[in-house]
């Protein structure tokens, strides 16, 4: 297992840049995710970890060795590919057994091996079946079974949920989470979901328009967007963004939106202008007496907790309270912050602003 | 996939079929009358009106493979009594064989040409497919545009700068001229066909045999060429079928060595009257390879052929 490193990586596609200079590592023996939304170069990413796409310039270790411009063949990675591609005209052992004939392996130990790995995948008795009438789990962990059978440096997954149905997804989450737990192998798993970046990653990795957001554990992310797209993508409902115009000086510990001061981490950097207030949907709470008002427009009914949409003077916010709470759509109610999370944001550059909240996070990250 | 569609009727279920019957009869009765007249002697073959039961003889397959001479009373005592079969068939008609006909080295180069075209042009074919396919190849658009642009005149058309091309490059009467150029004909065939096959192979499976050890070649002719079987296999049959009946440059660019069988089978007719036989069953025997070419590979044939008309 290792350490994949990715030095000022950049790919371009004639004039198309998918990927800008992005740099990370994932350590040996994490479950790493690579988030963001469809076309943010996730995929490019870890196509060049894997040698399928060559980078155009920086980059890239796998255990310490440069790698940037070798074939996949000599890389010793795994891929776990969206569609699963196992070969049509093998049966589920050939499939499995595929990598190993690569090497030479002889015929025991190949048959020993393969027998192995599909104990561990559950897949014994479907060892002889053609791939083309498998279901889509079974197929799914075939896939898995050709990627550990030889015991590679790392595995990257490109989506490897995406083609199954809901059902089949949570069980199939899990199962790869356990499988990773058990092997301790570098995962690097490529998503748009970020439900499943949350609940199965050590850490989290979010690209949009081909540059790295932010870098680092789920909850540090969710708790601490380094940028409003990362607040934005993350959590659902998303992180509420008020506008407004205003100042905070460095060490200030409060700003004025609409005329009410609202308590915010003590600032490390001073701000002017416009800028944006962002506040999780859990950190807000009615409150009657609070001078911030805002007006119910709905509320949706989630079983322990429910989401209120208010209209503020500074745009539209949610809500999230627990569901025994009374609220009535049309009236107007206060509301209160918890300024131990806010984070505020430069509205120009999207960037948030370092307080003494978040910068332990945002330095590293 | 399973769809429903409204079951037709019985009644037009039936004229369906007697339509398909008819047609097959259309398509198959001059078939089965050059096969029959094969079997027929020399009178029957022209009788008229035309026999359909006949008493059958390998008249025509004798007279095909020899070279026989009408012998007078003096030779045929001469000659002794026939020592084969075939022997006593040329005695029945007044004849003493020669010799061996022209017709089985006309066969075989005809064999030799036609393989070896289709086998070219399936080589050269499949990896210039994979090429326009799989690679950023510059002036892609231009260049597939170039080689279907080769197509769009018959061949015949060059025959004169092809037949002075030949004559200089002494490729004449030669079985290499007549592979080069039946392949030229059929490589843009060859290439647009294959490369609509190999366009529909998703190229993860390729990929997948890359992360799994394999060089890009290794890749290339474990995992793609056997899922390009079936649309190598009806290009295949495509490009042999041209190359196997081509008669015009046959005629034009060969005469002795390399002559293949379609010119070589009119000139039977000559030999010694009117010999229908002796020509029916020459084209006869001139469509068993093809037939047993195409039926072994039948079944990659027809999903060729419909290839690309159902959404998977």
């Amino acid at each position: 297992m290792a350490q994949i490193r990715i030095e000022n990586v950049r790919k371009d596609f004639g004039s198309f840049n998918a990927v800008k200079s992005s740099t990370f590592t994932i350590e040996d023996g994490e479950f790493f995710m690579l988030l963001g939304p469809s076309g943010c170069g996730k995929t490019t990413t870890l196509r060049m970890m894997a040698g399928l796409e060559l980078p155009t310039s920086g980059r890239i270790f796998i255990d310490g060795e440069e790698v940037g411009q070798k074939p996949a063949s000599q890389r010793d990675i795994a891929f776990v590919f969206q569609m699963f591609a196992l070969y049509p005209h093998m049966n589920v052992r050939g499939n499995i057994s595929y990598p190993l004939k690569s090497q030479g392996m002889p015929r025991a130990k190949i048959k020993a091996k393969v027998e192995e790995v599909a104990e561990i995948l559950g897949v014994t008795d479907i060892l002889d079946r053609p791939v083309g009438g498998l279901s889509g789990g079974d197929r799914q962990r075939v896939a898995l079974g050709r990627a550990i059978v030889r015991d590679p440096k790392a595995f990257l997954m490109d989506e490897p949920l995406g083609a199954l149905d809901a059902e089949f997804r949570e069980r199939m989450s899990e199962e790869l989470r356990a499988l990773h737990d058990r092997m301790k192998a570098t995962t690097v798993y490529v998503t748009h979901d970020q439900l499943e970046a949350m609940q199965m990653g050590d850490k989290i990795v979010v690209m949009n328009h081909g540059v790295v957001e932010q870098f680092g554990v789920p909850q540090d992310i969710y708790d601490w967007p380094a940028t409003r797209f990362v607040a934005q993508f993350i959590g659902s409902p998303p992180m509420n963004f008020l506008d407004f115009e205003g100042v905070i000086g460095a060490g200030g510990d409060e700003v004025r939106l609409n005329d009410v001061e609202v308590k915010v981490p003590p600032s490390i950097e001073g701000a002017k202008g416009k800028l944006t207030l962002g506040v999780r949907p859990e950190h807000v709470t009615l409150d009657d007496d609070a001078p911030y008002r805002g007006r119910v427009m709905a509320t949706e009914y989630l079983g322990t907790t429910q989401i209120v949409t208010l209209d503020t003077a500074n745009g539209p916010l949610k809500a999230r309270v627990a569901s025994a709470a009374r609220v009535d759509v049309g009236t107007t109610t206060g509301l209160r912050f918890d300024a131990r999370t806010i984070t505020l944001f430069d509205q120009q550059e999207g960037r948030a602003l370092r307080s003494q909240a978040n910068a332990g996070v945002l330095d590293h990250g | 996939m399973s769809y429903s569609i409204t079951e037709p009727g019985k009644g037009i279920k039936w004229v369906a079929g007697i339509l398909v019957v008819c047609y097959a009869l259309i398509t198959i009765a001059p078939l089965l009358w050059i096969i029959a007249t094969g079997f027929k002697s020399g009178p029957d073959s022209i009788a008229y009106p035309p026999k359909v039961v006949f008493e059958p003889t390998l008249e025509g397959y004798v007279n095909l493979f020899t070279d026989r001479t009408r012998a007078t009373s003096d030779m045929l005592e001469a000659a002794g009594p026939p020592e084969t079969w075939y022997e006593q068939i040329a005695r029945d008609q007044g004849t003493v064989i020669t010799g061996a006909s022209r017709y089985g080295e006309r066969f075989l180069n005809s064999i030799i040409i036609g393989f070896g075209s289709t086998a070219l042009c399936m080589i050269l074919g499949t990896a210039a497919a994979y090429a326009f396919s799989r690679f950023r190849v510059p002036l892609k658009d231009d260049l597939l545009f170039f080689i279907l642009s080769t197509r769009m005149m018959p061949p015949i058309a060059v025959a004169i700068p092809i037949f002075l091309m030949f004559r200089n490059l002494g490729l004449n009467d030669t079985h290499l001229g007549m592979i080069l150029l039946y392949t030229a004909v059929n490589l843009s065939l060859s290439v647009w066909l294959l490369k609509g096959f190999i366009d529909e192979i998703p190229v993860e499976y390729e990929e997948a045999a890359l992360i799994d050890g394999y060089t890009r070649f290794q890749a290339f002719y474990k995992v793609v060429l056997p899922q390009a079987a079936t649309g190598i296999a009806s290009t295949a049959i495509f490009c042999l079928i041209f190359a196997w009946n081509e008669y015009a440059f046959a005629v034009l660019l060969t005469s002795g060595t390399a002559q293949t069988a379609p010119p070589f089978i009119p000139t039977i007719i000559g030999t010694s009257g009117k010999d229908w036989p002796a020509v029916a069953a020459g084209a006869t025997i001139f469509l068993v390879p093809v037939m047993i070419f195409t039926i072994l590979l039948r079944k990659h044939l027809l999903r060729g052929i419909t290839f690309g008309a159902v959404r998977k």
